[in-house]
Protein backbone atom coordinates (compact mmCIF):
# COMPACT_ATOMS: atom_id res chain seq x y z
CA UNK A 1 0.00 0.00 0.00
CA UNK A 2 1.22 3.48 -0.87
CA UNK A 3 2.17 5.95 1.85
CA UNK A 4 0.03 9.05 1.59
CA UNK A 5 1.70 11.00 4.36
CA UNK A 6 5.24 10.20 5.38
CA UNK A 7 7.16 11.57 8.36
CA UNK A 8 10.85 11.02 7.60
CA UNK A 9 13.20 11.45 10.60
CA UNK A 10 11.36 14.53 11.85
CA UNK A 11 12.70 16.60 14.75
CA UNK A 12 10.82 19.61 16.07
CA UNK A 13 12.17 22.34 18.36
CA UNK A 14 10.55 25.14 20.28
CA UNK A 15 12.90 28.11 20.76
CA UNK A 16 15.86 25.84 20.20
CA UNK A 17 14.67 23.20 22.68
CA UNK A 18 14.09 19.87 20.91
CA UNK A 19 10.67 18.34 21.67
CA UNK A 20 10.36 15.73 18.89
CA UNK A 21 13.37 13.53 18.21
CA UNK A 22 13.90 11.74 14.92
CA UNK A 23 10.36 10.46 14.37
CA UNK A 24 9.49 8.43 11.26
CA UNK A 25 6.15 6.84 10.33
CA UNK A 26 3.77 6.62 7.37
CA UNK A 27 0.04 6.89 6.86
CA UNK A 28 -1.11 4.53 4.15
CA UNK A 29 -4.06 5.07 1.82
CA UNK A 30 -7.41 4.33 3.47
CA UNK A 31 -5.74 3.60 6.79
CA UNK A 32 -6.56 4.77 10.30
CA UNK A 33 -3.38 5.37 12.29
CA UNK A 34 -3.59 5.98 16.03
CA UNK A 35 -0.94 8.00 17.87
CA UNK A 36 -1.11 7.44 21.62
CA UNK A 37 0.92 8.65 24.58
CA UNK A 38 0.64 10.76 27.69
CA UNK A 39 0.26 14.55 27.88
CA UNK A 40 3.48 16.16 26.74
CA UNK A 41 4.68 13.15 24.74
CA UNK A 42 4.59 15.23 21.54
CA UNK A 43 1.72 13.51 19.74
CA UNK A 44 -0.22 16.70 18.94
CA UNK A 45 2.99 18.45 17.93
CA UNK A 46 3.37 15.94 15.08
CA UNK A 47 0.01 16.98 13.60
CA UNK A 48 0.77 20.66 14.10
CA UNK A 49 4.10 20.23 12.31
CA UNK A 50 2.32 18.76 9.26
CA UNK A 51 -0.27 21.55 9.17
CA UNK A 52 2.21 24.42 9.75
CA UNK A 53 0.55 25.20 13.08
CA UNK A 54 3.57 24.97 15.38
CA UNK A 55 3.19 28.66 16.21
CA UNK A 56 5.86 31.18 17.23
CA UNK A 57 9.16 29.59 18.18
CA UNK A 58 8.27 26.15 16.79
CA UNK A 59 10.16 24.75 13.80
CA UNK A 60 10.70 21.44 12.05
CA UNK A 61 14.43 21.44 12.77
CA UNK A 62 15.29 18.31 10.82
CA UNK A 63 13.60 15.80 8.55
CA UNK A 64 10.76 15.94 6.02
CA UNK A 65 6.99 15.50 6.05
CA UNK A 66 6.01 14.24 2.60
CA UNK A 67 2.52 14.54 1.14
CA UNK A 68 1.98 13.78 -2.58
CA UNK A 69 5.57 14.60 -3.51
CA UNK A 70 5.66 17.82 -1.49
CA UNK A 71 7.62 18.42 1.68
CA UNK A 72 5.07 20.25 3.88
CA UNK A 73 7.53 22.24 6.06
CA UNK A 74 9.11 23.67 2.88
CA UNK A 75 5.84 25.00 1.44
CA UNK A 76 5.04 28.71 1.35
CA UNK A 77 2.16 29.76 3.61
CA UNK A 78 -0.25 30.29 0.70
CA UNK A 79 0.53 26.90 -0.83
CA UNK A 80 -0.05 25.16 2.51
CA UNK A 81 -3.32 27.07 2.95
CA UNK A 82 -4.52 25.78 -0.42
CA UNK A 83 -3.73 22.20 0.61
CA UNK A 84 -5.40 22.64 4.01
CA UNK A 85 -9.02 21.68 3.56
CA UNK A 86 -9.26 19.92 0.20
CA UNK A 87 -6.22 17.69 0.84
CA UNK A 88 -5.33 17.73 4.51
CA UNK A 89 -8.02 18.60 7.02
CA UNK A 90 -7.71 18.87 10.78
CA UNK A 91 -10.20 18.31 13.60
CA UNK A 92 -9.57 19.69 17.07
CA UNK A 93 -10.59 18.72 20.59
CA UNK A 94 -13.10 21.54 20.89
CA UNK A 95 -14.52 21.86 17.39
CA UNK A 96 -17.30 24.04 18.81
CA UNK A 97 -14.73 26.61 19.91
CA UNK A 98 -13.56 27.02 16.31
CA UNK A 99 -16.97 28.42 15.36
CA UNK A 100 -17.90 32.09 15.70
CA UNK A 101 -20.77 32.32 18.21
CA UNK A 102 -22.76 35.03 16.42
CA UNK A 103 -23.10 33.44 12.97
CA UNK A 104 -25.01 30.33 11.95
CA UNK A 105 -23.19 27.05 11.44
CA UNK A 106 -24.27 26.99 7.77
CA UNK A 107 -22.92 30.51 7.05
CA UNK A 108 -19.54 29.63 8.53
CA UNK A 109 -19.22 26.34 6.70
CA UNK A 110 -20.16 28.11 3.45
CA UNK A 111 -17.37 30.62 4.01
CA UNK A 112 -14.87 27.80 4.60
CA UNK A 113 -15.86 25.97 1.42
CA UNK A 114 -15.94 29.21 -0.59
CA UNK A 115 -12.31 29.88 0.32
CA UNK A 116 -11.36 26.86 -1.77
CA UNK A 117 -13.96 26.53 -4.53
CA UNK A 118 -16.52 28.79 -6.21
CA UNK A 119 -19.94 27.56 -5.23
CA UNK A 120 -23.32 29.27 -4.86
CA UNK A 121 -24.95 29.27 -1.45
CA UNK A 122 -27.89 27.12 -2.60
CA UNK A 123 -25.53 24.56 -4.15
CA UNK A 124 -23.52 24.56 -0.92
CA UNK A 125 -26.68 23.99 1.17
CA UNK A 126 -27.56 20.97 -0.95
CA UNK A 127 -24.04 19.60 -0.73
CA UNK A 128 -23.81 20.14 3.04
CA UNK A 129 -27.26 18.63 3.66
CA UNK A 130 -26.35 15.55 1.61
CA UNK A 131 -23.10 15.08 3.52
CA UNK A 132 -24.79 15.46 6.92
CA UNK A 133 -27.49 12.97 5.92
CA UNK A 134 -24.87 10.47 4.76
CA UNK A 135 -23.16 10.86 8.12
CA UNK A 136 -26.52 10.06 9.79
CA UNK A 137 -27.44 13.46 11.19
CA UNK A 138 -31.17 13.51 11.72
CA UNK A 139 -32.04 17.08 10.85
CA UNK A 140 -29.41 18.54 8.51
CA UNK A 141 -31.35 21.71 7.63
CA UNK A 142 -31.86 22.61 11.28
CA UNK A 143 -28.16 22.12 12.05
CA UNK A 144 -27.12 24.49 9.25
CA UNK A 145 -29.56 27.14 10.48
CA UNK A 146 -28.45 26.79 14.12
CA UNK A 147 -26.08 29.03 15.99
CA UNK A 148 -23.23 27.14 17.71
CA UNK A 149 -24.83 27.71 21.14
CA UNK A 150 -28.07 26.08 19.97
CA UNK A 151 -26.30 22.74 19.68
CA UNK A 152 -24.88 20.60 22.48
CA UNK A 153 -21.11 20.17 22.88
CA UNK A 154 -21.31 16.64 21.54
CA UNK A 155 -23.38 17.68 18.53
CA UNK A 156 -20.95 20.56 17.77
CA UNK A 157 -18.08 18.09 17.83
CA UNK A 158 -19.89 15.79 15.41
CA UNK A 159 -20.64 18.80 13.16
CA UNK A 160 -16.96 19.80 13.34
CA UNK A 161 -15.92 16.34 12.16
CA UNK A 162 -18.50 16.42 9.35
CA UNK A 163 -17.41 19.94 8.34
CA UNK A 164 -13.88 18.73 7.72
CA UNK A 165 -15.35 16.41 5.07
CA UNK A 166 -17.06 19.18 3.03
CA UNK A 167 -13.98 19.56 0.85
CA UNK A 168 -13.46 15.79 0.67
CA UNK A 169 -9.85 15.71 1.91
CA UNK A 170 -7.72 12.62 1.40
CA UNK A 171 -6.20 12.91 4.89
CA UNK A 172 -7.97 13.77 8.13
CA UNK A 173 -5.77 14.72 11.09
CA UNK A 174 -7.79 14.41 14.29
CA UNK A 175 -6.33 15.82 17.52
CA UNK A 176 -8.15 14.37 20.57
CA UNK A 177 -11.49 14.61 18.73
CA UNK A 178 -13.42 12.66 21.38
CA UNK A 179 -11.64 13.62 24.59
CA UNK A 180 -14.15 16.25 25.70
CA UNK A 181 -17.13 13.94 25.12
CA UNK A 182 -18.81 11.51 27.47
CA UNK A 183 -18.99 7.85 26.54
CA UNK A 184 -22.26 7.75 24.58
CA UNK A 185 -21.37 10.75 22.39
CA UNK A 186 -17.79 9.54 22.13
CA UNK A 187 -19.06 6.34 20.57
CA UNK A 188 -21.12 8.33 18.03
CA UNK A 189 -18.07 10.41 17.04
CA UNK A 190 -15.97 7.27 16.60
CA UNK A 191 -18.71 5.69 14.46
CA UNK A 192 -18.89 8.90 12.38
CA UNK A 193 -15.15 8.74 11.63
CA UNK A 194 -15.36 5.04 10.72
CA UNK A 195 -18.27 5.85 8.40
CA UNK A 196 -16.22 8.63 6.77
CA UNK A 197 -13.48 6.16 5.93
CA UNK A 198 -16.02 3.68 4.58
CA UNK A 199 -17.86 6.24 2.41
CA UNK A 200 -14.97 8.43 1.24
CA UNK A 201 -11.91 6.20 1.66
CA UNK A 202 -10.34 8.97 3.78
CA UNK A 203 -7.08 8.18 5.58
CA UNK A 204 -7.16 9.26 9.21
CA UNK A 205 -4.51 10.02 11.83
CA UNK A 206 -6.08 10.09 15.27
CA UNK A 207 -4.11 11.48 18.20
CA UNK A 208 -5.57 10.56 21.55
CA UNK A 209 -4.74 9.45 25.06
CA UNK A 210 -7.88 7.29 25.05
CA UNK A 211 -6.77 3.73 24.39
CA UNK A 212 -10.39 2.58 23.95
CA UNK A 213 -10.90 4.97 21.04
CA UNK A 214 -7.74 3.71 19.35
CA UNK A 215 -8.74 0.10 19.95
CA UNK A 216 -12.11 0.79 18.29
CA UNK A 217 -10.71 2.64 15.27
CA UNK A 218 -7.06 2.20 14.41
CA UNK A 219 -5.43 -0.28 12.03
CA UNK A 220 -1.95 0.62 13.20
CA UNK A 221 -0.67 2.39 16.32
CA UNK A 222 2.32 4.58 17.14
CA UNK A 223 3.18 4.94 20.85
CA UNK A 224 4.98 8.16 21.80
CA UNK A 225 6.93 9.08 24.92
CA UNK A 226 9.03 12.18 25.55
CA UNK A 227 9.06 13.10 21.85
CA UNK A 228 10.19 9.69 20.62
CA UNK A 229 8.42 6.67 19.18
CA UNK A 230 8.54 3.86 21.73
CA UNK A 231 6.70 1.25 19.72
CA UNK A 232 4.61 1.00 16.56
CA UNK A 233 2.82 -1.65 14.57
CA UNK A 234 -0.48 -3.44 14.03
CA UNK A 235 -3.04 -1.98 16.46
CA UNK A 236 -4.22 -5.26 17.92
CA UNK A 237 -0.66 -6.52 18.34
CA UNK A 238 0.60 -3.37 20.07
CA UNK A 239 -2.46 -2.97 22.34
CA UNK A 240 -2.85 -6.63 23.31
CA UNK A 241 0.78 -7.75 23.32
CA UNK A 242 2.95 -4.67 23.79
CA UNK A 243 6.64 -5.43 23.39
CA UNK A 244 8.02 -2.40 25.22
CA UNK A 245 7.89 -1.94 28.95
CA UNK A 246 6.49 1.59 28.63
CA UNK A 247 3.58 0.43 26.47
CA UNK A 248 2.91 -2.37 28.95
CA UNK A 249 2.73 0.17 31.81
CA UNK A 250 0.42 2.37 29.76
CA UNK A 251 -1.93 -0.51 28.93
CA UNK A 252 -1.93 -1.76 32.52
CA UNK A 253 -3.14 1.67 33.68
CA UNK A 254 -6.20 1.62 31.40
CA UNK A 255 -9.32 0.77 33.42
CA UNK A 256 -11.30 -2.07 31.81
CA UNK A 257 -14.89 -3.09 32.31
CA UNK A 258 -15.48 -6.49 33.88
CA UNK A 259 -18.50 -7.53 31.85
CA UNK A 260 -18.72 -11.12 33.02
CA UNK A 261 -18.75 -12.57 36.48
CA UNK A 262 -15.28 -13.44 37.67
CA UNK A 263 -13.74 -11.90 34.54
CA UNK B 1 -24.14 2.78 62.24
CA UNK B 2 -25.09 6.42 61.59
CA UNK B 3 -24.79 7.18 57.89
CA UNK B 4 -22.08 9.74 57.16
CA UNK B 5 -24.32 11.24 54.50
CA UNK B 6 -28.10 11.09 54.10
CA UNK B 7 -29.78 12.66 51.10
CA UNK B 8 -33.58 12.76 51.09
CA UNK B 9 -35.72 13.88 48.17
CA UNK B 10 -33.09 16.37 47.05
CA UNK B 11 -34.18 18.70 44.28
CA UNK B 12 -32.59 21.52 42.30
CA UNK B 13 -34.54 23.67 39.89
CA UNK B 14 -32.74 26.31 37.85
CA UNK B 15 -34.96 29.20 36.73
CA UNK B 16 -34.02 30.63 33.38
CA UNK B 17 -35.16 34.06 32.25
CA UNK B 18 -38.10 33.82 29.90
CA UNK B 19 -37.87 30.04 29.63
CA UNK B 20 -39.42 27.19 31.52
CA UNK B 21 -37.62 26.06 34.68
CA UNK B 22 -35.04 23.30 34.38
CA UNK B 23 -35.00 20.50 36.94
CA UNK B 24 -31.37 19.45 37.23
CA UNK B 25 -31.80 17.16 40.24
CA UNK B 26 -35.18 15.52 40.67
CA UNK B 27 -36.08 13.80 43.93
CA UNK B 28 -32.73 12.15 44.65
CA UNK B 29 -32.31 10.09 47.83
CA UNK B 30 -29.36 7.97 48.99
CA UNK B 31 -27.24 7.20 52.06
CA UNK B 32 -23.54 6.60 52.55
CA UNK B 33 -22.02 4.67 55.45
CA UNK B 34 -18.68 5.74 56.99
CA UNK B 35 -15.67 4.55 54.97
CA UNK B 36 -17.77 3.69 51.93
CA UNK B 37 -16.72 4.54 48.39
CA UNK B 38 -19.85 5.40 46.41
CA UNK B 39 -19.60 6.01 42.67
CA UNK B 40 -22.00 8.39 40.93
CA UNK B 41 -21.95 7.79 37.18
CA UNK B 42 -23.94 9.16 34.23
CA UNK B 43 -23.49 11.36 31.18
CA UNK B 44 -22.74 15.11 31.15
CA UNK B 45 -25.77 17.08 32.26
CA UNK B 46 -27.29 14.22 34.26
CA UNK B 47 -27.01 16.20 37.52
CA UNK B 48 -24.05 14.46 39.20
CA UNK B 49 -22.08 17.62 39.94
CA UNK B 50 -25.21 19.52 40.98
CA UNK B 51 -25.78 16.91 43.71
CA UNK B 52 -22.17 17.34 44.88
CA UNK B 53 -22.39 21.12 44.79
CA UNK B 54 -25.50 21.04 46.99
CA UNK B 55 -23.80 18.78 49.54
CA UNK B 56 -20.93 21.26 49.97
CA UNK B 57 -23.32 24.24 49.80
CA UNK B 58 -21.91 25.71 46.60
CA UNK B 59 -25.58 25.57 45.55
CA UNK B 60 -28.71 25.84 47.68
CA UNK B 61 -31.18 22.96 47.21
CA UNK B 62 -34.67 23.77 45.92
CA UNK B 63 -36.08 21.01 48.10
CA UNK B 64 -35.16 17.99 50.22
CA UNK B 65 -32.83 17.41 53.15
CA UNK B 66 -29.11 16.75 53.53
CA UNK B 67 -27.64 15.27 56.74
CA UNK B 68 -23.95 14.91 57.45
CA UNK B 69 -22.87 12.58 60.24
CA UNK B 70 -26.38 12.59 61.72
CA UNK B 71 -26.77 16.37 61.65
CA UNK B 72 -29.18 18.18 59.32
CA UNK B 73 -27.05 20.60 57.29
CA UNK B 74 -29.58 21.56 54.61
CA UNK B 75 -29.44 25.21 55.66
CA UNK B 76 -26.10 25.16 57.46
CA UNK B 77 -23.24 27.59 56.91
CA UNK B 78 -20.44 26.49 54.53
CA UNK B 79 -17.91 26.87 57.35
CA UNK B 80 -19.81 24.43 59.54
CA UNK B 81 -19.84 21.83 56.76
CA UNK B 82 -16.30 22.10 55.46
CA UNK B 83 -14.89 20.48 58.61
CA UNK B 84 -16.72 17.31 57.71
CA UNK B 85 -16.74 17.27 53.94
CA UNK B 86 -14.14 18.39 51.41
CA UNK B 87 -14.13 18.37 47.65
CA UNK B 88 -11.57 17.71 44.91
CA UNK B 89 -12.38 19.16 41.50
CA UNK B 90 -11.65 18.19 37.90
CA UNK B 91 -9.12 20.91 37.05
CA UNK B 92 -6.56 21.05 39.85
CA UNK B 93 -4.74 24.06 38.42
CA UNK B 94 -7.96 26.06 38.44
CA UNK B 95 -8.81 25.11 42.01
CA UNK B 96 -5.71 26.83 43.44
CA UNK B 97 -5.17 30.59 43.56
CA UNK B 98 -2.53 31.18 40.82
CA UNK B 99 -0.85 33.94 42.86
CA UNK B 100 -0.28 31.83 45.96
CA UNK B 101 1.91 28.81 46.57
CA UNK B 102 0.51 25.32 46.99
CA UNK B 103 1.69 25.43 50.62
CA UNK B 104 -0.39 28.58 51.26
CA UNK B 105 -3.41 26.92 49.67
CA UNK B 106 -3.07 23.76 51.73
CA UNK B 107 -2.25 25.64 54.94
CA UNK B 108 -5.16 28.05 54.71
CA UNK B 109 -7.72 25.61 56.03
CA UNK B 110 -5.46 24.73 58.96
CA UNK B 111 -5.02 28.40 59.87
CA UNK B 112 -8.77 28.95 59.54
CA UNK B 113 -9.27 26.02 61.91
CA UNK B 114 -7.14 27.93 64.44
CA UNK B 115 -3.82 26.08 64.19
CA UNK B 116 -0.69 28.18 64.91
CA UNK B 117 1.33 29.11 61.81
CA UNK B 118 4.45 27.11 62.70
CA UNK B 119 2.41 24.00 63.42
CA UNK B 120 0.46 24.49 60.17
CA UNK B 121 3.72 24.64 58.18
CA UNK B 122 4.86 21.32 59.62
CA UNK B 123 1.47 19.82 58.96
CA UNK B 124 1.58 20.99 55.31
CA UNK B 125 4.92 19.20 54.85
CA UNK B 126 3.46 16.04 56.38
CA UNK B 127 0.34 16.27 54.16
CA UNK B 128 2.44 16.69 51.02
CA UNK B 129 4.42 13.60 51.95
CA UNK B 130 1.23 11.63 52.52
CA UNK B 131 0.20 12.27 48.91
CA UNK B 132 3.64 11.38 47.56
CA UNK B 133 5.07 14.89 47.07
CA UNK B 134 8.26 16.19 48.66
CA UNK B 135 7.80 19.02 51.20
CA UNK B 136 9.50 21.55 48.89
CA UNK B 137 6.35 21.51 46.74
CA UNK B 138 4.91 23.85 49.40
CA UNK B 139 6.84 26.75 47.87
CA UNK B 140 5.77 26.06 44.28
CA UNK B 141 3.00 27.82 42.39
CA UNK B 142 0.21 25.87 40.63
CA UNK B 143 1.65 26.59 37.17
CA UNK B 144 5.04 25.19 38.19
CA UNK B 145 3.79 21.64 38.69
CA UNK B 146 2.17 19.04 36.42
CA UNK B 147 -1.55 18.29 36.42
CA UNK B 148 -1.04 15.08 38.38
CA UNK B 149 1.17 16.78 41.00
CA UNK B 150 -1.36 19.61 41.33
CA UNK B 151 -4.18 17.10 41.86
CA UNK B 152 -2.11 15.40 44.58
CA UNK B 153 -1.74 18.82 46.24
CA UNK B 154 -5.51 19.37 45.95
CA UNK B 155 -6.07 16.03 47.70
CA UNK B 156 -3.58 17.06 50.41
CA UNK B 157 -5.56 20.28 50.88
CA UNK B 158 -8.83 18.37 51.12
CA UNK B 159 -7.32 16.03 53.74
CA UNK B 160 -5.83 18.82 55.87
CA UNK B 161 -8.73 18.98 58.31
CA UNK B 162 -9.38 15.24 58.17
CA UNK B 163 -12.88 15.26 56.66
CA UNK B 164 -15.18 12.28 57.16
CA UNK B 165 -16.37 12.56 53.57
CA UNK B 166 -14.36 13.41 50.47
CA UNK B 167 -16.19 14.31 47.26
CA UNK B 168 -14.19 13.79 44.07
CA UNK B 169 -15.92 15.48 41.14
CA UNK B 170 -14.26 14.02 38.04
CA UNK B 171 -11.00 14.30 39.97
CA UNK B 172 -9.06 12.09 37.57
CA UNK B 173 -10.82 12.88 34.26
CA UNK B 174 -8.26 15.44 33.10
CA UNK B 175 -5.28 13.20 33.88
CA UNK B 176 -3.40 10.63 31.81
CA UNK B 177 -4.26 7.00 32.52
CA UNK B 178 -0.97 6.30 34.27
CA UNK B 179 -1.41 9.34 36.55
CA UNK B 180 -5.08 8.43 37.02
CA UNK B 181 -4.06 4.98 38.25
CA UNK B 182 -1.64 6.59 40.75
CA UNK B 183 -4.29 9.00 42.08
CA UNK B 184 -6.89 6.26 42.49
CA UNK B 185 -4.36 4.09 44.34
CA UNK B 186 -3.55 7.09 46.55
CA UNK B 187 -7.25 7.67 47.30
CA UNK B 188 -7.79 4.00 48.25
CA UNK B 189 -4.78 4.12 50.54
CA UNK B 190 -5.92 7.35 52.21
CA UNK B 191 -9.50 6.13 52.64
CA UNK B 192 -8.27 3.02 54.41
CA UNK B 193 -5.89 5.03 56.56
CA UNK B 194 -8.40 7.71 57.63
CA UNK B 195 -11.61 5.65 57.52
CA UNK B 196 -12.89 8.39 55.25
CA UNK B 197 -15.88 7.92 52.92
CA UNK B 198 -15.65 9.00 49.29
CA UNK B 199 -18.35 10.11 46.85
CA UNK B 200 -16.65 9.47 43.52
CA UNK B 201 -18.27 11.29 40.59
CA UNK B 202 -17.00 9.98 37.33
CA UNK B 203 -18.09 9.29 33.78
CA UNK B 204 -15.45 6.59 33.27
CA UNK B 205 -17.52 3.50 34.06
CA UNK B 206 -14.61 1.05 34.04
CA UNK B 207 -12.71 3.21 36.52
CA UNK B 208 -15.75 3.44 38.82
CA UNK B 209 -16.24 -0.33 38.62
CA UNK B 210 -12.69 -0.95 39.76
CA UNK B 211 -12.63 1.65 42.53
CA UNK B 212 -16.07 1.90 44.14
CA UNK B 213 -17.99 -0.27 46.63
CA UNK B 214 -21.37 0.73 45.23
CA UNK B 215 -22.63 2.61 42.16
CA UNK B 216 -25.51 5.00 41.51
CA UNK B 217 -26.46 5.75 37.89
CA UNK B 218 -27.95 9.20 37.23
CA UNK B 219 -29.90 10.17 34.17
CA UNK B 220 -31.81 13.42 33.62
CA UNK B 221 -31.66 14.38 37.28
CA UNK B 222 -32.84 11.06 38.68
CA UNK B 223 -31.11 8.00 40.09
CA UNK B 224 -32.16 5.27 37.69
CA UNK B 225 -30.14 2.35 39.04
CA UNK B 226 -28.20 1.34 42.14
CA UNK B 227 -26.14 -1.67 43.17
CA UNK B 228 -22.68 -3.10 43.57
CA UNK B 229 -20.44 -2.25 40.58
CA UNK B 230 -20.63 -5.80 39.23
CA UNK B 231 -24.45 -5.93 39.61
CA UNK B 232 -24.91 -2.64 37.78
CA UNK B 233 -22.41 -3.35 35.02
CA UNK B 234 -22.85 -7.08 34.50
CA UNK B 235 -26.64 -7.21 34.82
CA UNK B 236 -28.07 -3.72 34.35
CA UNK B 237 -31.83 -3.49 34.81
CA UNK B 238 -32.52 -0.19 33.07
CA UNK B 239 -32.34 0.44 29.33
CA UNK B 240 -30.37 3.63 29.95
CA UNK B 241 -27.70 1.80 31.98
CA UNK B 242 -27.43 -0.85 29.27
CA UNK B 243 -26.95 1.85 26.62
CA UNK B 244 -24.32 3.60 28.77
CA UNK B 245 -22.34 0.39 29.32
CA UNK B 246 -22.69 -0.53 25.69
CA UNK B 247 -21.05 2.79 24.72
CA UNK B 248 -17.82 2.02 26.55
CA UNK B 249 -15.12 1.43 23.95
Amino acid sequence: MKALLHFDRVSVSYNGVPVIHDVSFSLREGEILGIVGESGSGKSTLLKAAMGLLGPGGVVARGDIWYKGKNLPDLAEEELRRLSGPNLAMIFQHAGASFCPIRTVGAQLYEAVNAHETISESEFRKKAATLLQKLRFEDAARILESYPFDLSGGMMQRVGIAAAMLLNPSVLLADEPTSALDVSVQKQAVEEMLLIRELYHTSIVIVTHNIGVVRAMADRVVVMKDGRIVESGDAREVLEHPAQEYTQTLMAAVPRLRLRRGA
Amino acid sequence: MTPILQIQNLKKIFSRDGQSDFTAVDDVSFDMVPGECLGLIGESGSGKSTVANMIVRLLAPSGGRISLDGEDVTDADVRAICRKVQMVFQSPQESFDPRRTLGDGIGESLLTAGRPAAEAREEVARLLESVGLSPDFASRYPHEVSGGQCQRAAIARALAIEPKLLICDEATSALDVTVQAEIVALLSHLMRGHGMACLFICHDIALAQGFCDRLLVMYRGKIVEEGTPDEVIQSPKQEYTKMLIDSVL
